[in-house]
């Protein structure tokens, strides 16, 4: 099966939404944050700002480090970016599918994953080294939970590209109900753990003991540390298609599907900031055990496809 | 074949002429080994391009094969890493070992292992194929035993010995049904011999012949400790080739049978995943540099296993697609598996040489010093853990269609356990490169050891980098060894299912490498932008504000594992050695943490030290008086002569 590349207004409008989208989501997540705590909170396009502010000061690198360093954060966007092109946004196919592209999707999170956790063995710090072999991990759990969920989702669909496979679902009909809705949380089980938030990991807290993602980029500053923020809001954006799409009524306007997907987005965001206004972090001992959760309840989507 | 002769005679006597020559023989035997690999591989690329088998045979009647030697596609295919790493571990060897003692024998029976390794590959006869297989055996035993002043030297030789002949022994007998069944061996075997008795007994002897070599779980005790005592340029060559020859004889053997029973294809995968997860948990525990990376050697087996197994289940269920996806994953894992294996013994070598040391917790920091050693090493680790846009990922890319497809072909979902295992092994084993590079290569130093070092020379560093650009290259254009691969795919197919699907069909290989090219322009430009405009070198980490940070604070390899191997303890069965702290002032203490190989260690080794003590009890027959072995002839004369009368 040839790759196709849809209509070009469209492929723009897909890559404009990934590169500028992206700094958007982590802000209002912060911002439903502090509505429920009952503070105004910081607006809506901070990390815009923040991004534009680092991007003119100097970094500052510690005599420990190497080139592997800068390595991290370079992989983190870069592999994210290619990602995006293979994810559908909304009803509107992925500028490039091809069959087989699922695994390519998951490895790229996989270099960016291993990159990130090299940059920051190279600082020497005992702080970053744990952050890396938490990351390391928490990792191998959330692996199979991600293949699990594209393997029932590939039995169900009978494809293994991710446009097929994410938007077939509302033809597939009632059959499919069950088995979605278990992929569905063993992926947001996922999608919280790999974007570090509530309740497997507080990106807000100041005690570098108990962190996993951000410990590890502590000693990043300047270009090197906008690309490590700009990378995360990109996997909050490129994961969170993944959720979203699953979901997705389909709509007979091209525009009426951007809308939509956008606001699913929004309303993934907002999710995202109820779960974690309302929950409180896991003991990194009980991380494991909800990563097993997802593991299981992708496992079950599957096995309830076979029957 | 003239080409491919040519290569093998110069591989063996690539060690000759330093025999007398008082300088320069490192630098002869590599520039013989050179030349043989450039003869050797222009011969298997023309095979694998379309060309004309060759063939060498005898005038008279070959006992049923088709000839001595017949280099045909599956030959051509093995024999590509085979002269590759040859050469480039001859040249390696030249800044490794030196003129140290003993390097020029050890010159000569590395040249025989390559000769005998190329002669295996292409072997057509029983006879032949036992020759290289055991001259292979020899010469590398001599080869593990290179330092047999240190006692760990020598006790890995001996396991290796006694392991490759049990395996030769299976091998023989294998070999003797098939010939008792009047099936000639090398050609095709009739339908339905390999779901009879016989077909079984062979299908099992060969598995634990090739098991032992491949290093399959559990038959792979020799592995780690083999390859931890060589030379580094040996490990190379024994985790990159040797290892495969086991492979080399299940696709032999695969490609034979028309008609593969079910289990047969069951086995393989459930071995391979076995080999596979274990092999990659147990490196996870490993403190020395090469034992870790030789546990990966297995675990890299397990996944080529993968390949095999659901080839041959596409083959017995009648499924080409799958045939033809699986075959070709695991063919292509071989080949990558060499170079990116290859290159990471070397680099552990240049380690290794620099340092004098194999000991993660030892090292660290080396980065600075060694720039280039510290960046194949990268390469490897990214190339083996399957991360695009590397070979390894191409590979895995290829077995992970396979077992999707193979999800919608048949309504039994046993390729969900492929996926998972393979899902499994890829993320750990992510973790453990993240584990060794990082403690090796990055961070501070932790002892002077790792301190006071310089670069590797450049007839080290040569070698990795050929080997880097050979890990790229399939990794940005696999379209270019799709029709090659093919053809070894079509050779390893049953005449029964001629229309094997091409790969170039099955898989959009162009666009990989369009989005592979764009991943690496694209971090191109955004390390360009990061460029720093200049360094402060007296700056330290910033760690949260702690002014003096320490190499003793850093974190280890060992805690870095610390996580996964604690939640696999129940397979790993770590031994923890920790004093217990008293009072209220306690005194130093001492930590240490070992995981030990659960069937050398735990079962092989005790068992046999068991049966040892049993079987001395047996002693007093040989007790070394010449008139008692006198009676023992006398008696056996004797019991014949009744035995004959009566």
């Amino acid at each position: 099966m040839p790759g196709f590349l849809v209509f070009p207004s469209h492929v723009a409008l897909h890559l404009l939404v990934a590169l500028l989208l992206p700094p958007l989501i982590p802000g209002l997540i912060a911002k439903v944050k502090a509505r429920m705590a009952g503070r105004t909170g910081p607006p809506v396009l901070q990390l815009y700002y923040d991004l534009a502010r680092l991007a003119r000061k100097e970094a500052v690198f510690s005599r420990t480090t190497t080139w592997v360093f800068l390595a991290g954060p370079v992989g983190a966007v870069a592999a994210g970016l290619v990602a995006s092109l293979l994810v559908p946004f909304g009803h509107t196919p992925a500028p490039v599918a091809f069959e087989g592209d699922v695994i390519l999707f998951a490895y790229l999170f996989g270099l960016a994953r291993f990159l990130t956790i090299l940059s920051a063995l190279d600082t020497g710090s005992s702080f970053e080294g744990m952050g890396a072999a938490r990351e390391a991990a928490f990792s191998a759990l959330a692996e199979p939970a991600l293949f699990l969920g594209f393997a029932a989702l590939a039995k169900a669909t009978a494809s293994l590209s991710l446009t097929p496979m994410l938007l077939a679902q509302g033809a597939a009909g009632v059959r499919l109900t069950g088995p979605l809705i278990l992929v569905l949380a063993g992926w947001a089980i996922v999608y919280l753990a790999e974007n570090s938030r509530i309740p497997v990991d507080d990106p807000n807290t100041h005690l570098e003991l108990t962190m996993i993602h951000e410990v590890m980029v502590l000693d990043h500053s300047g270009r090197p540390f906008a690309l490590v923020l700009y990378g995360a809001s990109l996997k909050l954006v490129v994961l969170g298609a993944l959720l979203v799409d699953l979901v997705l009524p389909a709509t007979s306007r091209p525009w009426l599907d951007w809308l939509l997907f956008l606001g699913c987005l929004g309303l993934l965001s907002g999710a995202v900031g109820l779960v974690e206004s309302a929950t409180a972090r896991f003991r990194m001992t009980k991380v494991p055990q909800f990563l097993v959760a997802g593991v299981l309840a992708s496992g079950f989507a599957f096995l309830l496809l076979l029957v | 074949m003239s080409l491919y002769l040519l290569a093998v005679l110069l591989a063996a006597v690539s060690g000759l002429p330093g025999l007398f020559l008082r300088r320069r023989g490192g630098g002869v035997a590599a520039g013989l080994m050179g030349l043989a690999a450039v003869l050797g591989i222009a011969a298997a690329l023309r095979v694998l391009a379309g060309g004309a088998a060759g063939r060498l045979g005898l005038p008279a009647a070959p006992l049923g094969s088709p000839g001595l030697l017949v280099l045909d596609p599956i030959a051509a295919w093995f024999l590509l890493p085979v002269l590759l790493l040859s050469a480039c571990g001859a040249m390696f060897g030249l800044g490794y070992w030196g003129e140290r003692p003993g390097a020029r024998l050890l010159r000569l029976v590395y040249g025989a292992l390559a000769a005998f390794l190329a002669l295996l590959v292409a072997a057509a006869h029983p006879l032949v194929f036992l020759l290289g297989w055991e001259g292979m055996a020899i010469a590398a035993f001599l080869l593990v035993m290179a330092e047999d002043r240190k006692a760990e030297t020598r006790r890995a030789g001996w396991i290796y010995l006694v392991a490759t002949h049990t395996g030769t022994l299976c091998l023989f007998a294998a070999f003797g049904v098939l010939s008792a069944q009047g099936a000639g061996a090398f050609a095709a075997l009739p339908r339905g011999f390999a779901a009879s008795g016989s077909g079984t007994a062979v299908f099992v002897l060969c598995l634990l012949a090739f098991g032992f070599k491949a290093g399959v779980m559990p038959l792979h005790v020799w592995l780690p400790p083999a390859h931890a005592a060589a030379p580094s340029h040996v490990s190379a060559l024994m985790s990159g080739v040797l290892i495969k020859m086991g492979i080399l004889g299940l696709v032999r053997l695969l490609s034979w049978i028309p008609d593969p029973p079910l289990w047969w294809g069951a086995l393989l995968l459930g071995l391979g995943a076995l080999s596979g997860v274990l092999g990659v948990a147990f490196a996870l525990g490993q403190h020395d540099l090469k034992r870790l990376l030789a546990y990966h050697s297995i675990e890299n087996i397990g996944i080529i296993l993968l390949g095999l197994g659901l080839g041959t289940m596409g083959k017995s269920l009648g499924h080409p697609i799958l045939q033809a996806l699986g075959f070709a994953g695991a063919l292509l894992h071989v080949l990558n598996h060499s170079l990116f294996k290859g290159l990471l013994f070397l680099s552990a070598g240049s380690v290794a040489h620099a340092t004098g040391t194999r000991d993660l917790d030892r090292l660290g920091g080396l980065g600075h010093r060694m720039p280039w050693t510290s960046a194949a090493f990268l390469a490897g680790a990214w190339a083996i853990c399957g991360l695009p846009p590397l070979n390894g990922f191409v590979s895995e890319w290829f077995l992970y269609l396979g077992s999707f497809r193979a999800l919608a072909l048949s309504r039994w979902p046993w390729s969900v356990g492929v996926l998972a295992a393979l899902a499994l092994i890829g993320a750990l084993a992510l973790a453990c490169f993240a584990k060794a590079f990082g403690a090796v290569f990055l961070g501070m130093a932790r002892t002077r050891a790792a301190e006071d070092i310089h670069e590797s020379p450049r007839s080290m560093l040569v070698p990795m980098g050929v080997l880097v650009l050979a890990c790229a290259l399939i990794g940005l254009a696999p379209a270019l060894v799709a029709p090659a691969l093919d053809r070894v795919v079509a050779a390893l197919g049953s005449p029964a299912v001629a229309g094997l699907p091409a790969l170039s069909g099955l898989a959009s290989l162009p666009l990989l490498s369009a989005l592979a090219l764009g991943l690496l322009g694209l971090a191109l430009l955004l390390g360009l932008w990061l460029r720093p405009r200049r360094r402060d070198a007296a700056l330290p980490t910033w760690d949260c504000g702690y002014a003096v940070p320490s190499a003793r604070m850093q974190y280890t390899a060992s805690s870095f594992a610390d996580g996964p191997v604690t939640g696999l303890r129940w397979a790993l069965l770590p031994r923890i050695h920790e004093a217990r702290v008293r009072g209220l002032f306690p005194g130093a203490t001492r930590y240490e943490s070992h995981v030990p190989d659960p069937v050398l260690d735990r079962a092989a080794d005790p068992a046999l030290r068991l049966s040892a003590r049993g079987l001395s009890l047996l002693r007093f027959v040989q007790g070394g008086h010449l008139p008692v072995y006198l009676l023992y002839v006398l008696l056996t004369l004797l019991t014949l002569l009744v035995w004959m009368v009566v």
